[in-house]
């Protein structure tokens, strides 16, 4: 199966229902994408598709094929990446910083989609869950990276 | 298989001994320094980790072991302590680059290998009781200090000029007389070569520039674009992967896989194991391995009855938590002062409740790995997330039957922590990859799921605490009698003696500070037949709960406004009591409420002190309810931990403490029906997401007392602030956590 990430072109051999994560991970070596769950729940796998935010853990590579993946191990190459890497540095927001792959690329596909993004919009799209209570940081992150 | 033995005689050993009579509990309110412990080491593991404890080496003093400055003049950092998110490695660059006159964004920390050179806390080493900087404050900076006159001795060397007409500015030694200069790059390889000197002057704190100031964390980068590694992470060279499948029973072992070929037929798999109370399979990548480990057919061998350590098929959290409630007696003495019983037959009036607290999971980002290989040279490597490396060095030699000079520890950053990664029999994957690892002869990369995790996770304990109190005619408290029930994490794993009251179980009862004339607090041990460990703030998750939430019921029943009755009550605690007025100015004046705010809800304040681990934290909580769900807005904290070295890792751990701490006031429980847990991911098992994460506010006081910790004492406040608050908008009181079990309805 061919698989398009971060621009590149990857042909992999493995079971077309195995999910992206585990391929990211353990085929391609992209261990930025973190698994937390396997169930869509706390969102540390997320990447972006076609510039949605996807849970890898929960998709199947055969749905993907055709689309372009992108990882957070491309996301300084992306602007609203840029943008968002650097306002997580200026409000330091990681703790231990294992949800924060997918937290910075929830964020990415939000400015992407919506480049002035209310309270609201940030609420709906910053889902994903961290142990640390980053929350607080991550919106504020948010904000900044969203004013352009 | 017979060489997957030996790890169920070391479970077995290891939890009868106790792997280290050492109670980190014991270290509260000893200042840094005063690093003499008085410990009975047990037989075994225990008496090698304390022949381990008692070097020639001075640990902390050995510059080399910790610093190794590079030709480009920055400076690799060993730290004794472990990053899980908590800021060490940052603080540590902080100590010690401000007496090396190195900035601390020069520095690359890592965790260092195990050793004598490491062992800052009382002789043994482990990150945790939030014990790392203030344990390690004073002889950090002597070690920075100490570099530095190395540095300066070389220079004095090769510029053949005395010490004393050298100076040094961030990363150069300068001769002002002569306007030479030289990087410390170009002098560290001398400098190393030199003795340590015993008297490096240190700097005067009025000249500090690094220590106490919000310097940025020197790891956030690199976690803002996943290039962080985690265990998890990790790969070496010729690697399989491995994924378990447990015993639904800790305690009980596979008898027989009934589709064990079709299994070894499924994609990538190499080969299916049989592990002490597991199964585990072998594959070319984690998922093949985990879908073959979900897929085995596997009879179970109950564990026979009695069996220490098994989990009783029929157990149940709800029947345990009705044991514990059930318990009679006043239990051996935590605590007393003056007479409880005669001045509680004397009162005017007198109030009882009894509260309780469920198992918790630490539920960290994480999941459990372990990457083991061994060697050609007969060594065993290990990367494992871990908060002692020494004590999983012993535990690892163990398992692999060799000494634990031939195990090389790697201590990669923790995804999350939370007091899971101590050494836990059973709850550790580290022992299945080493036998993994030995029985295929290849690397393993064991990972346990999500599901897995949460079946074998440590958990919190469970805790009932019974209180009576005596009130005068005037409403103020005369008598306190307080009943702690269960058992405590430091007695599970590091030795309980019988006739002596586990301080893990009472901590946040006892040493109380309001002046309350008769005051008893007993404890009764009741075994826990869950697996308990160490969980954020431990024995101080539940208590302060307990007790600060009883203590509004008797401001409540003597007709004192809770606040104004701390308020009176710590008149003799200064400390406290600025604290106190502190918090109350932070939220804008003390307002207990109901009142209405701009938005049209009603809203009513809680306020809850605490004592933990040497740091002393006020907490007002701002709630109202929405339905049936109490919603927090605000939650301010005055923290006073005596001194600090980062105002900013100080307010983000403060940050991080009021999440967890309200995400188990709202909705965090295990709970055990027929001896499994019902929630085995975070469907079950929800942990406080974003749209439920208050405003949080922050004031650090630094009142000059000896340091105290930092990354547990801002959760203890958390639950009571917020159940106080919520007893005024309902006018009933929740005496049981979570509130997601709590009707609150009813609101007067």
């Amino acid at each position: 199966m061919q698989l398009t990430i971060n621009g590149q072109s990857h042909q992999v051999e493995i079971e077309p229902d195995t999910p992206l994560l585990w391929v990211l991970r353990d085929t391609l070596g992209l261990t930025g994408t973190k698994y937390g769950c396997g169930l869509a729940q706390c969102g540390a796998c997320t990447v972006l598709i076609d510039g949605q935010a996807t849970r890898a853990c929960v998709t199947p590579i055969e749905s993907v094929a055709g689309t372009e993946i992108v990882t957070i191990e491309a996301i300084t190459g992306d602007a609203e990446g840029r943008r968002v890497v650097e306002a997580w540095v200026d409000h330091q927001v990681p703790q231990c910083g294992y949800c924060q792959s997918g937290q910075v690329m929830a964020a990415t596909a939000l400015l992407k989609q919506t480049p002035q993004p209310t309270e609201e919009d940030i609420a709906a799209a910053m889902i994903n869950l961290c142990r640390c209570g980053t929350y607080n940081a991550i919106a504020s992150a948010v904000r900044q990276a969203a004013k352009v | 298989m017979n060489d997957m033995s030996p790890i169920k005689a070391s479970q077995n050993s290891d939890r009868e001994t106790g792997l280290l009579n050492l109670s980190r509990r014991r270290f509260l309110g000893v200042s840094a320094g005063a690093l003499v412990l008085g410990v009975a080491l047990p037989s075994g593991a225990g008496r090698a980790l304390a022949q381990a404890a008692a070097p020639a080496i001075e640990a902390g003093t050995r510059v080399n072991a910790y610093i190794e400055i590079r030709p480009d003049s920055s400076v690799l950092f060993r730290s004794a302590f472990i990053e899980g998110g908590q800021g060490i490695f940052t603080a540590m660059a902080q100590i010690v680059g401000e007496e090396l006159d190195v900035d601390p964004a020069r520095f690359v920390v890592e965790a260092a290998p195990p050793g004598p050179d490491y062992l800052l806390i009382g002789g043994f080493r482990f990150t945790g009781g939030s014990m790392s900087v203030r344990m390690s404050y004073e002889k950090m900076r002597k070690l920075g200090a100490s570099a530095r006159l190395m540095v300066l001795q070389a220079a004095a060397a090769r510029m053949n000029v005395p010490v004393s007409e050298l100076t040094t500015e961030p990363g150069r030694v300068l001769h002002a007389a002569s306007g030479r200069a030289l990087s410390y790059g170009e002098l560290a390889q001398q400098a190393a070569a030199l003795a340590v000197p015993a008297d490096a002057p240190l700097r005067a704190k009025s000249d500090f520039r690094w220590i106490g100031k919000p310097l940025a964390r020197l790891d956030v980068r690199d976690k803002s674009t996943g290039k962080a590694q985690y265990a998890i992470d990790l790969r070496v060279d010729g690697m399989l992967h491995a994924a378990v499948q447990h015993a639904r029973h800790l305690g009980a072992e596979p008898q027989a896989i009934t589709n064990e070929a079709q299994v070894l037929a499924m994609p990538g798999v190499h080969s299916v194991h049989r592990l002490p109370g597991a199964v585990g399979v072998v594959a070319d990548s984690w998922w093949r391995a985990r879908r073959a480990a979900e897929s085995l057919q596997v009879t179970w061998t109950a564990a026979a009855q009695g069996t220490k350590g098994a989990m009783p098929e029929d157990y149940s959290t709800e029947r345990h938590r009705d044991g514990l409630k059930a318990m009679t007696g006043d239990g051996l003495e935590a605590e007393v002062s003056g007479d409880a019983t005669k001045a509680l037959a004397g009162a005017k009036t007198v109030i009882e409740a009894t509260y309780d607290a469920p198992h918790l999971a630490h539920a960290q980002l994480e999941p459990p790995s372990a990457l083991a290989r061994w060697n050609e040279d007969g060594t065993l490597e290990l990367w494992a997330p871990n908060q002692a490396p020494e004590m999983f060095q012993a535990a690892a030699a163990k398992v692999a039957g060799i000494d634990p000079s031939k195990v090389i520890i790697h201590s990669p950053l923790l995804g999350g922590f939370f007091g899971r990664h101590f050494l836990y029999a059973s709850a550790n994957p580290f022992p299945q990859a080493i036998l993994l690892s030995k029985a295929v002869g290849k690397p393993i990369k064991l990972v346990w799921s999500r599901e897995e995790e949460f079946l074998r996770d440590a958990l919190r304990p469970m805790a009932v605490a019974r209180f009576r109190a005596g009130l005068d005619e005037k409403g103020m408290p005369v008598a306190l009698s307080a009943v702690a029930v269960g058992e405590g994490a430091t007695g599970r794993w590091f030795g309980r003696q019988p006739d002596k009251v586990d301080s893990s179980a009472v901590e946040g009862i006892v040493e109380k500070l309001y002046a309350i004339p008769n005051r008893r607090v007993g404890h009764i041990h009741v075994d826990d037949p869950a697996v308990i460990g160490f969980w954020r703030s431990v024995g101080h998750s539940m208590n302060d709960f307990f007790y600060e939430t009883f203590f509004d019921e008797m401001a409540d029943a003597g007709k004192q406004d809770p606040y104004e009755l701390r308020h009176r009550l710590l008149s003799e605690s200064p400390r406290q009591q600025t604290l106190l007025e502190a918090v109350a100015d932070l939220s804008g004046g003390w307002r207990r409420g109901p009142y209405q705010a701009d938005d049209g809800t009603r809203r009513a304040r809680g306020v809850a002190m605490a004592s933990p681990f040497g740091s002393e934290v006020a907490t007002i909580a701002e709630v109202s309810l929405r339905g049936e769900e109490a919603v927090v807005h605000q939650v301010w904290v005055a923290v006073d931990p005596g001194s600090i070295v980062n105002p900013a890792i100080v307010e983000a751990q403060i940050n991080s403490a009021v999440a967890i701490g309200l995400s188990i006031a709202l909705m965090e429980e295990v709970v055990y029906e027929e001896g499994v847990p019902r929630a085995r991911n975070y469907d079950g098992y929800p942990i406080l997401p974003p749209d439920r994460m208050p405003k949080v506010h922050v004031r650090i006081i630094e009142s000059g007392a000896p340091m105290g910790g930092i990354g547990e004492p801002g959760v203890p406040g958390v639950p009571p602030a917020v159940v106080n608050a919520l007893a005024v908008l309902t006018g009933k009181r929740v005496r049981s956590l979570p509130l997601s079990r709590a009707s609150l309805t009813g609101s007067i």
